[in-house]
């Protein structure tokens, strides 16, 4: 890409406002999917009675419910993502190519 | 020092399931099954069919960009399929099943390690892979750097990952085999690499893919059926399911000898942690090399350059994410359902009431408790394809490393046709595979848990640092990037031949000698990954550092719009 295209695109303000807002919305999800799985692992590491606690009269523990928690919850967070990402920042990005292409 | 010796043990059982079947020592042992012809027929079935497609897939493989990425028409949900076959491993399927029948709870703590890189890829790699590069993550890597000594380093990254991988995938594939199906070792060796040369030589990555495609949804097929029929013996209550685990596990407990409050509280152990996390650093640097290793393996970041456009490679991995958690979901419940339908009954049993083959024949036997005989063939051919799948794959992203980062882009300048480009790269997929059996060959007796946590410590270490400062910290420079790449490399490598995995396990040193006390290096050498790419950037005041960093501002606005990107077949 020639320098001054870039230049271009990266002086446009819905170019500023693209990279803002995706590089906060993947940070913040990044630092919400470690504290899951490393909480998760610190629990097991640090607190086993408290995953090993019944919930009810019969076998179930916290554990089981907090472990699949993780496993779905890792499907929805990159969902959330990738939704966001293929709407507000795709149409984001086609107006920038349009401004800068024209 | 018998606590850490508990706690390698398990994740010595449990890494061999990780990307391979790995667990030599059990394998190894196992005893060679008499023929099973409804599971050789049934893996001739799937044979004929792959080779059908590798036959259509060849007539479209004219250029190296088909080779690499199959001309760039794959869709994201394709793509998806294709990242959960090259992902889900034999080993995961029959190593996880066989850690939850043995342990409960922990052989879930270790599937979810395995499923939380993904996210982490999708927020910080997909999109900007797609739009930077091409062929390879090299490619990305190289973006604005100095071409011969990144790519040296980046196909250096993907050979010593791709070759542990493969050696662990074929050293499992000759056990399972002999196992499963009652065939030499050797010979399914052999197979496994005459197979997957056929599809990577002539049909490129449009035949890998789909092979991978077919195997992801025979094994997904093959789970959800096994999970089903589990879960429809207990009313689809999870409860029920677990109660009759609970009370087996008390039973053999007490069975063993055990006093009855012992054995009720080993019964109720599998409903919670146990020994998989002892040590916290060991616990934290394994997930480390999990969660950051996904998004360095050389084989799963070259698909997504197989889709059209960012859009497409991020509904690939969100596609990915989805199976592989179903699939995890789906080992547990077949693990549950091996302890209550496979540990009592005296048909999978040995005469010391061990499971006959050895413990990773959980899943296995519980598809002939569930299925008989023919579904018990089904599986076993599903295995075998799955072993193929991965192979396939990994070889192909060693080839592209040698033929597109070392030929083309290092010895020809970037200045090499795409007809010889392709000859380089089906020239390196025949060594490949050549070496590939030759190495299964002669580790067989060897102890291999070790090699997919390192290839996974390898890749979080050296691959992963690289390609994040080079995408997205400006002031990195080539110099930086590839001293601070190739530390991380050595010391990832150095610091597993120090642990207990192959310290004590391979080379043979007294228990508890090993001078490096945790089981995985990636916590360390990832720090010193990107310390030294942070530091050797930052003391880089050469010409070529000047320009390294002008061109960080091209390379973010085309990995932030895809502007200039290059779709997926052109040149």
């Amino acid at each position: 890409m020639e320098m001054d295209l870039a230049n271009r695109i990266a002086s446009h303000p819905k170019y500023q406002e693209l990279k803002a807002k995706r590089s906060s919305f993947g940070w913040i999800l990044t630092a919400l999917m470690m504290i899951v799985y490393y909480g998760f692992i610190l629990l097991v590491a640090f607190n086993k009675e408290f995953l090993s606690q019944k919930l009810g009269a019969g076998v179930m523990t916290m554990g089981m419910p907090i472990g699949l928690g993780v496993i779905v919850f890792t499907i929805v967070i990159t969902g959330i993502y990738v939704r966001r990402a293929n709407s507000e920042f795709d149409d984001l990005t086609e107006e920038i190519k349009k401004a800068v292409t024209k | 020092m018998k606590r850490s010796n508990q706690l390698l043990a398990l994740l010595g059982l449990l890494t061999a399931s990780a990307g391979v079947f790995a667990a030599g020592a059990d394998l190894g042992q196992a005893e060679k099954q008499a023929t099973n012809w409804t599971a050789i027929i049934m893996f001739g079935a799937f044979v004929a069919a792959t080779m059908f497609i590798t036959k259509w897939a060849a007539a479209k493989t004219k250029s190296a960009a088909d080779f690499y990425t199959g001309g760039g028409g794959i869709t994201g949900f394709q793509n998806g399929l294709a990242i959960a076959g090259d992902y889900m491993s034999a080993a995961s399927f029959l190593g996880i099943s066989a850690a939850v029948m043995a342990s409960g709870f922990d052989g879930l703590i270790y599937s979810i390690g395995f499923l939380v890189g993904w996210p982490v890829v999708t927020f910080l790699m997909a999109e900007r892979l797609r739009n930077l590069g091409k062929f390879t993550f090299a490619d990305v890597a190289a973006f604005r750097f100095s071409q011969t000594p990144i790519r040296m380093f980046a196909a250096s990254g993907t050979l010593v990952v791709v070759a542990f991988y493969l050696i662990a995938q074929m050293v499992g594939a000759g056990q399972l085999i002999k196992l499963l199906f009652g065939l030499e070792y050797y010979i399914a060796v052999v197979i496994v690499g005459a197979l997957m040369m056929v599809y990577v030589l002539f049909g490129g990555m449009t035949a890998t893919t789909w092979v991978q495609i077919i195997k992801a949804c025979l094994l997904l097929g093959g789970a959800s059926f096994m999970a089903f029929m589990v879960l429809v013996q207990f009313g689809f209550s999870p409860e029920a399911m677990f109660a009759k685990a609970v009370e087996i596990k008390t039973g053999l407990a007490s069975a063993a000898g055990k006093t009855p409050e012992e054995a009720a509280k080993a019964g109720s152990s599998i409903m919670g942690p146990g020994s998989f996390v002892k040590d916290p650093i060991s616990a934290i640097s394994f997930g480390m090399a999990l969660m950051f290793g996904t998004a360095g393996l050389p084989h799963i970041l070259m698909r997504f350059f197989t889709v059209p456009n960012a859009k497409e490679a991020r509904k690939s991995v969100l596609w990915a994410t989805t199976w592989i958690g179903y699939f995890y979901i789906l080992t547990f419940i077949i693990g549950f359902g091996a302890i209550a339908f496979v540990l009592t009954n005296p048909q999978f049993l040995d005469a010391k009431g061990g499971l006959i083959g050895g413990g990773n024949m959980a899943a296995i036997h519980l598809a002939n408790a569930v299925g008989g005989n023919v579904f018990l063939g089904f599986i076993s051919a599903v295995a075998f394809a799955t072993i193929l799948a991965v192979v396939a794959g990994l070889t192909l992203s060693g080839a592209s490393a040698v033929s597109h980062d070392i030929y083309a882009t290092v010895i020809k300048k970037g200045k090499a046709d795409s007809a010889s480009e392709l000859k380089v790269s089906r020239w390196t997929t025949i060594a490949l595979g050549i070496i590939a059996v030759t190495l299964g060959i002669a580790f067989e007796k060897q102890n291999i848990a070790f090699m997919v946590s390192l290839a996974f410590a390898i890749a979080a270490s050296a691959n992963f640092p690289v390609l994040f400062m080079s995408v997205l910290w400006k002031n990195c420079t080539t110099r930086g990037a590839v001293i601070g790449g190739f530390l991380g490399l050595i010391s990832s490598v150095l610091l597993t031949v120090l642990s207990a995995s192959v310290w004590e396990a391979v080379l043979g040193n007294a228990k508890g000698s090993a001078p490096f006390p945790y089981t995985s290096p990636a916590l360390f050498s990832m720090t010193i990954g990107f310390v030294g790419i942070w530091l050797f950037s930052i003391l880089d005041n050469s010409e070529r550092a000047k320009i390294d960093r002008a061109g960080f501002l091209a390379q973010q606005v085309r990995s932030e719009t895809g502007i200039g990107a290059s779709s997926a077949s052109g040149h």
